[in-house]
Order: C-alpha cells, then structure tokens, then sequence
C-alpha cells in the first residue's frame, strides 16, 4: 500500500512555469506554459519531464497534442468520460457511507508512458518475483525446506494470521498457489521501479484497466495510433485460459466460474465484467451447494458440476465449516471438495502468507534460494519490529517512518510518521511494544509523479503501478497495468476505497 | 472490447441450454418491476386526466379506484392534494407502489446479474435510473407532469427494444418475457376487476358522454384505444371492451395475448433446458391458456364475470409459484436424484 506524501517544494519550482525547450521539435515552437499550472519539480522522479524541466523524449507527442488542442477542449472530452462511466455503472462503493455509496471511478485522461526497456526489466523482475514466491508456498505448505534451512525464521512463518494449516500436504494442481497477481510498483527518485507489495490475495483493479484503455482509444485516438502502444485488451482471453489450465484431471470441457461476494463487495462492477468478457458464470455462494465432495451450482436445468473457480471471496468467508464459521458468503463444504481434487480454486486458500508485510522482506532471499538468481526488481528498505535492533530504531524514529500492520491491506492500520500527531506515534510505540511481530516500518518513500489533468491544467501527481500477473502454464503479464494516482494535491494514498484514482498505462513497443 | 473466446466454442455452446437459479430469478423480477412502473405511470397519467372533465366520480373515488388497480386498495391515504399524492406515487422511494421503487428495484436486479444483460440494456436502465432520481425530473414534474411521464415510459420503451435487440433469445431472454406477461396480464386482470362493477353492471343510468371517457380512460391504461378502434370502430360497448381487453389474440395489452406469450416462454425454457419436465407448470399455463381461448364473451357476461376476473389473477400467482418450485427454489435432494 503506498503512502504519498507532500513534499517541500524548493527553489525549482520557479521553473515549473518556464516555456518549455522550444527545440524539442524542428520547426514546432510549442508554448506549453499555459497548460502547466502549479507544476513543481523537485527530487520527486517526474514521469514526464526531467529535473530541467525539458519533457522526456517519450513524452513529447503528448506534450505537443495537449499544447494543440483548443483551451477547453480537454475539459469537454473529460465530462464525457465521466458521463460515460457513469451510464455504464463503473462504479465502487465505497465503504462506511449510507448515501452515494456507489461512485465512478476517479480517472485521469492523460496516460502514463512506460518504455519497452522499462518494460522488460518490470517483466522479467515480477516473473522471477511470481516465481520465487509460488515456489516458496509450495515448499511451506509441504516440506518447509526454507524453514529448515533457517532462510526464513520459522517462527515468522507459523505466526502469520494468513498462514493456512489446512493447506499442509494438499496437492494443488500444477502446484500453482498464486494464479493472479498484481503487484505493486513504485519508482524511486533515481528512476528505478521497486516492488512495495506482491498482492497474492485478491487483486484487484484490472477491469480498470481495461475500461481505461477503451476509454483514451476513443479519446485520444490518433495520438494513441501514433504511440504504438502495446495491447492489453486479451487479459480475459488469458485469464480463462490460465484457469482452464488448472482444472482437476479428467475434466477436459471444465466448468469454470466467478465466485464473487456479491452485489455489495466494492469490486462488484468487476467481477460482473471479468465474467462477461469470459463467458463464465459469476456465482455468489449461495449459488454453490457440495454434495460427496463435488462443487456444483444451483441452474434452472438442476445442478451442474464446478470445476474451477476464480475466488474473489477472502479466505476467511470462503467456507463455514473450515474458515469463519459466521461467514454466509462462501460455501459449506468448498475446502473439502478442493482438498479431495475434485475443483480447483485459484488463488489457493492461505497464499497471504506470502503477502505477509513481515514474509515480503526476506522475498529477495527466496529468490536466491530457489533460483540462485540475483533479485531484479528490488524491495523497499524494511524493518521488521520483532528484530530488537530494528525496533529500537524504529521506535527512535518514528516521526521519520511508515508503520504498518503486517496482514492489513487497503491502506488501512498505518502509521506515517511525518504526518502524524505525537499521540498517535505514542498509541503505534504501545501497539508496537504489544505485538512487534504484528508491525514493519518502512522509510517514507518520495516516488514518481505524473502529470495529471486537475482544473484544465496540468499537475504532478504521484502514481504506482500495478500490472496484472497470471500463472498457469507460465507466468504471463499483459504489458501495461493500473496506473493508480494520488489525486488529492500534496499527496495522498492511492487506494480506490480512500480517494485515489487511476491512468491508463501504455506500454511502447 | 473485441476479446472473443476464440477456441472455446464448445463451452460456449453447452452454456446456453441452462443459467444460475439465482440469475433468472432476477431477470425475471427486473422485468415485472419495470411493467410494474410502467403500468403506475400510466394509470396516473390516465387518472390525472379524467380530473379534468367535470362529471363522473370525485377525485378521491378516482384515486381509490386507481390504488386498488395498482393492486392495493388501502394503498397511500389519500390526503387531499392530487398532486400530492401523484409526486409521492412517482417518487417515493419506499412504497412498492411508487415508480422509483419499482425502478429501483429493476435496475438493483439487474446489478445483480450485470453480466448477463448486455451493456446496451444495462446503459438504458441505468440511464432511467439516474434520471427518476435527478433534480431535473422534480423540476420537470412541477413544470409539466405529462412530460415527465412520457419520458420515463420512453425510458421503459428504449429498455424493452434494446432487450430484444441486444440479447440472445435464449433462456435469459424467457425469463424477462415471462415476467414482463406475467406481470401485465395480472395487472390488466386487476384493472378490470376494479372497473368492471363500474363500467359493465350499471348500463344505461349514467351520462353517455361520461361513460365515454371512462371507457377511454380504461382502454388508454393498457395503451390500447387507437387498437380497439381498429378492431371495432370508435363504438365503445362494455362487451368490446371487455372482449377486446381480455380475449384479444393479437393485441399485446389483452390478457389473452400476456398469457399465449407467457406459454411461448415456459415452453421456449423448456425446450432450451428441460432435464426435469416441469409437468405441472406446462399444464397450469396451458389451462389458463384454454380458458381464454375457448370462452366466449357473452359466456362470460352471461356467468360471473367478476369472479373470472378473478380467477384468472389466482392463476398467475400459482403460475408464477410453479416457476419458483421449478426453476428456483428446488430442492436440492430432488435435483440430485437425477
């Protein structure tokens, strides 16, 4: 979960204002300086310009197709996504309000550019990644070498509340824990992308993606001709072939569906899209009854054996009698039809274990344990509180630094020490005096803004990137992802459920 | 987006022949929602309009006799104020009777089965939706009613031609007939029920020109005046009306003409699915069907006609139970036997 921050502006911002580099383009003297509003650079990396304030060499076509169009014009073509969404219901909810519960996803129209070189490396990064960490599940849920070899402190392992007992010894098919994933990157002020969470749960986000990128089709359509930008459009595609890929033996025409919490989950709009770009049914659990330890669903023509379901239901509520037995959105009796093989389940139950704030710091160990390879995305700098000489720092510190709950995602149970009170850097040192293994700090991270379109001017933003990562047969990544953006100025938290929005992402070949 | 499911064509095929229990229960409550608002917009549209002749019963007999068409009779007191009572009868949100709950209610069901339905349909509804709940359809309301009226029934007409031009005619699209004929020829049932102790008992004792407009006012609730006067001329008789409201084969607001399209459904998601023949439902829909096709009209003025009226409602609510106990709510140690 990245935490965005405001930052002092220093003496470039006077730059900010400046005419752009009249000799970026033979015979096109662009006057941009009317679009850029309050567009400060400072050692934050921006996407789009260098410290100098010159536009980045990718950038320039866009910068000249903004600079082109009429004042308004971009502010008209704004409103009519935005009435777009809005029609189509591409909403969340967001949680804790009574009225307007449903809201369009906030969006900004200007896209963020990614090289193929930058590319290559985030690709090659997350499969190692992905890889590294499926074969990590793998292991502590059968023979727990990593743990017998002290690479990974074993108490570390069986404390985490996402580690699933259950799954000890269960065979999963093609050993694939981690069908799914969407990690997220951040990039740092020398330009590097480092990963800040791996996301092995539920990950979401990725019908915005693709709303995204159908949507600056239609609105920047021959900018978007001109970029060559690389297609994400077949992630469906992918996605039902990845979970056929996994279905139980013996089963050659299986029956795969969507298994969603249902109308009220914030990510409803997107299970109901994914399972209608895939042709699949989207269940609810109430839809699934188990009989001799065989999933099926209730149609109009009877019951009809499941074979594969892509779970978009938290382990907790996926099974009363083997999780949360107060839960009402899973189905009673689901982990032993999956631990007979008889279905499949993707993600496997119990992979937040990996996604462990704790677990994510020793992910670059694991990479040299079960690949003898060199990490190439890295991590970012952690401290693990129930390390004494880590927590002494930490709790020296903590003004400077980021606390966060170890099993928490979303944004939620944190602590940035810049922008907190003195008493609630007192409540977190108690908590974290309590519990240590239940906390990790992180230094403060400045990372990469992009310009985004606030007012009908232009404003640096911070953005992450979450790109979609599946793994059946292999370990396949449409290029691209979501942009997710701090739209709030100064900075803020990029999550959906607390304000953040999104960009399209285009990969160039 | 054109991301077809190239390869998997086979799973595709298979897929048609059956959908969730969970899903067709709401497509089929989404549609007799939105013949619900449909009817109400109406009726009020009707009703508004015959206060405006002189003669002929009061405004509040009117309003009663119209709550009791929308099939509650001790529905919204009345307190008065007709346009009162006709703002909270469009936009209440909590009586069932009101256009926006019964809006509401069809696009919450269709929500819940957002990708069944095509994104055409669901931009209609959603649209419908935004619009019953802006500040523009309060103004338009004050400003002119009738306008405001005819724009959410156009809503509900852009609904229903995208629904049949957008869809597969599979068994998700039965499912929205059934309901949508299902709902009206109740609904219709209901309106002649409460009209016919008025309009086809009295005769001659009160004012022709008053009876006239009633007649109108009863054909243009169903939409269905200009059709009449194709069929038997502007001569408005209780008998034609009655015939035409209920036993016309070929005009789609005649009870005759929901419940043959009703059986056209059952039948198309019987032959579509169909492990489990549903016997009884075939042969419920069936009789229902017999019945209006092998009565006559002076048969039914020369016997009870209320109490056919009535039955023919009784038989909607067992029709729509036999396809609750069959496709929805089965038991599930009675599925597994076969």
């Amino acid at each position: 979960m990245p935490i965005l921050l405001r930052l002092p502006r220093n003496r470039r911002e006077s730059t900010g204002r400046k005419v752009l580099d009249p000799t970026m383009k033979a015979g096109h003297s662009v006057e941009l300086d009317s679009l850029y509003g309050d567009y400060p650079l400072d050692y934050a990396f921006d996407e789009m310009r260098e410290p100098s304030g010159e536009v980045r060499a990718q950038y320039r076509a866009l910068a000249e197709t903004l600079a082109a169009l009429p004042a308004d014009e971009l502010h008209r073509r704004k409103q009519s996504v935005d009435l777009a969404f809005l029609t189509q219901g591409i909403t969340f909810t967001v949680y804790g309000r009574e009225e307007g519960t449903e809201r369009i996803f906030p969006y900004d129209l200007l896209p963020r550019l990614v090289t193929a070189q930058e590319w290559d490396r985030i690709e090659r990064g997350l499969t190692q990644r992905i890889t590294a960490l499926n074969l990590f599940l793998r292991d502590v849920y059968s023979d727990a070498k990593i743990l017998a070899d002290r690479v990974i402190p074993r108490e570390l392992v069986y404390s985490c509340k996402h580690y699933r007992r259950q799954m000890r010894g269960l065979q999963v098919p093609r050993n694939v824990y981690i069908a799914v994933v969407g990690s997220d990157l951040l990039r740092l002020n020398n330009g590097e992308f480092v990963v800040l969470e791996d996301n092995l749960r539920v990950p979401s986000g990725v019908s915005y993606m693709l709303t995204n990128r159908r949507v600056m089709k239609r609105t920047f359509p021959r900018l978007f001709a001109s970029y060559g930008v690389r297609p994400i459009e077949h992630y469906p595609q992918l996605l039902l072939a990845t979970l056929r890929s996994l279905a139980p033996e013996g089963r050659p025409e299986p029956n795969i569906v969507l298994l969603t919490p249902g109308v009220f989950n914030s990510a409803y709009f997107e299970h109901t899209y994914l399972a209608r770009q895939m042709g699949v049914d989207l269940v609810e659990g109430r839809d699934l009854v188990t009989h001799d330890n065989i999933v099926y669903m209730r149609t109009t023509d009877g019951l009809k054996r499941v074979d594969v379901i892509y779970r978009r239901v938290d382990d907790d509520f996926s099974d009363p009698l083997v999780f949360r037995s107060d839960s009402a959105l899973g189905c009673a009796g689901l982990f032993n039809a999956y631990r007979a093989g008889n279905v499949t389940v993707s993600n496997a139950f119990g992979t937040g274990l990996a996604d462990d704030k704790a677990v994510y710091a020793y992910v670059p160990r694991m990479i040299r344990y079960y690949l003898n390879e060199d990490p190439i995305l890295s991590n970012v700098e952690t401290f693990l509180l129930s390390e004494d000489k880590d927590r002494k720092h930490v709790l020296a510190n903590l003004d400077k630094l980021v606390v966060k709950a170890v099993g928490e995602s979303g944004g939620y149970g944190m602590l940035i020490g810049p922008h907190s009170t003195a008493s609630q850097r007192e409540e977190f040192a108690r908590q974290i005096e309590a519990n240590p293994r239940n906390y990790i700090a992180q230094p403060t991270l400045q990372f990469s803004r992009a310009p985004c379109l606030i007012d009908d001017r232009l404003e640096p933003r911070h953005v992450d990137l979450r790109p979609y990562i599946l793994f059946g047969d292999k370990v396949n990544i449409v290029p691209g992802g979501l942009t997710r953006v701090a739209l709030e100025r100064g900075s803020l938290v990029v999550n959906s459920s607390q304000g953040g929005g999104s960009k399209d992402t285009w990969v160039l070949e | 987006m054109g991301s077809g499911i190239v390869g998997f064509e086979k799973a595709h095929t298979e897929k048609k022949d059956r959908m969730l229990s969970r899903v067709a229960d709401s497509l089929y409550w989404m549609s007799r929602y939105l013949e619900r608002a449909e009817n109400a917009v109406r009726q009020l549209d009707v009703t508004m309009s015959l206060v405006l002749d002189t003669g002929g019963p009061n405004v509040e007999t009117r309003w009663h006799r119209m709550m009791a068409a929308l099939g509650k009779p001790e529905g919204m007191p009345w307190n008065g104020s007709l346009e009162q009572m006709a703002r909270t009868l469009i936009f209440d949100p909590i009586d069932p009777l009101s256009v926006t709950f019964c809006v509401s209610g069809a696009r919450e069901n269709a929500r819940q089965v957002r990708e069944e339905i095509s994104t055409e349909q669901w931009q209609r509804l959603n649209r419908l939706y935004h619009h019953i709940h802006s500040p523009h359809a309060q103004s338009q309301f004050s400003s002119s009613v009738n306008d405001l009226l005819a724009s959410i029934i156009d809503g509900i007409y852009l609904f229903k031609g995208t629904t049949d031009t957008t869809m597969i005619h599979g068994q998700g699209w039965q499912f929205i007939r059934l309901g949508r004929y299902l709902e009206r020829a109740y609904a219709t049932a209901t309106l002649l029920e409460v009209y016919q102790p008025e309009l086809f008992q009295h005769g001659a004792q009160e004012s022709a020109a008053h009876l006239y407009l009633e007649f109108v006012g009863l054909l243009r609730s169903c939409t269905s005046f200009e059709a009449y006067c194709q069929v038997y001329t502007a001569d408005l008789s209780p008998a034609r009306v009655l015939e035409f409201l209920l036993l016309n084969r070929d005009f789609p607001h005649a009870i005759r003409y929901c419940v043959d399209g009703a059986r056209e459904s059952i039948q198309g998601i019987q032959h579509t699915g169909g492990r489990r023949a549903p016997d009884e439902l075939i042969s419920g829909i069936g009789k229902l069907h017999a019945m209006l096709v092998y009565t006559n009209i002076q048969e039914i003025l020369a016997g009870d006609a209320a109490s056919f009226l009535h039955n023919i409602r009784a038989q909607c609510l067992y029709i729509h139970e036999l396809i609750y106990r069959y496709y929805v709510h089965y038991s599930i140690q009675s599925a597994l036997a076969f």
